[in-house]
């Protein structure tokens, strides 16, 4: 191949807030990836009968994986928010400068809230059924 | 040392037509599981506990089982489509790039069969 500028040069930009949301996006996204094969892991742990079930659940309840729900839970809310705002830009819409600024924030604060709103819920359903 | 500019090398050649195929693909997909990813979040923060019986009998309703299969084949499709922009991204080396391709597809495809095969057996009452 012929030396061209590779995609990510992530060293070439100055450091604005606005680019720790996209890496925050992506970081995020590959996260999710991993959770869908957690998701997929227990749907066939399900499929394969109470047995197999409950050996599975015995390795998804262990303490540590609190910490990957929590870590999945502010994933999704974050990709959720970022990617909507994703989707408004594909429109064509808030593409200025200062226009960006806002949205980052609004990204930040709508997810935070959904964070807390989503970890009180499965604390909740946490408490509900250990 | 040929003369033609590159222009003049690629003009005329056409394109493969599916320039934004992987783009599209990606905004439809994630337009779509807007909807879908919260009905499964309120959903699976909704149940009553998560034992057998009672995942079982909620996977085995009609229309849990039918948003289900969708939510597991969106967000499979749409990872394949963001994990392969990542490894393109950053896994420089043909071999290694299409090594690592290779396996994220094959991955993918197996991740999305597992959870719509899992979803059917249990709707359709064959899970033990």
């Amino acid at each position: 191949m012929p030396p061209r500028p590779l995609s990510p040069h992530l060293s070439v930009y100055k450091f604005k807030y606005t680019l720790t949301t996209s890496i925050l996006n992506r970081l995020t996204a590959v996260g999710l990836s991993v959770g869908l094969l957690l998701l997929v892991y227990w749907l066939m742990a399900v499929a394969s009968g109470a047995y197999a079930h409950a050996r599975a659940a015995r390795l998804l309840s262990l303490p540590v994986m609190k910490l990957v729900y929590a870590a999945l839970i502010i994933a999704f809310c974050y990709h959720l928010s970022a990617g909507i705002r994703h989707l408004v830009w594909d429109t064509g819409r808030g593409l200025e400068r200062a226009q960006a600024q806002r949205s980052a924030w609004l990204v930040v604060g709508v997810s935070i809230a959904l964070m807390l709103l989503v970890g009180y819920c499965a604390w909740l359903a946490g408490a509900r059924a250990p | 040392m040929s003369l033609r500019s590159p222009l003049g090398k690629v003009l005329g050649a056409g394109s493969a037509k599916q320039g934004v195929h992987h783009w599209w693909m990606q905004r439809l997909t994630s337009v779509a599981l807007v909807p879908l990813s919260i009905w499964f979040v309120v959903s699976l923060l909704s149940l009553p506990s998560f034992d057998h019986a009672t995942v079982a009998a909620w996977m085995g309703q009609s229309w849990t089982a039918l948003l289900l299969i969708l939510f597991v084949l969106t967000c499979t499709w749409h990872s394949q489509l963001g994990v392969r922009v990542v490894v393109e991204d950053y896994v420089h080396g043909a071999g290694a790039r299409t090594v690592t391709l290779v396996s994220v597809m094959f991955a993918h495809t197996l991740i999305g069969a597992a959870g719509v095969f899992a979803v059917l057996k249990v709707a359709f009452g064959a899970a033990p």
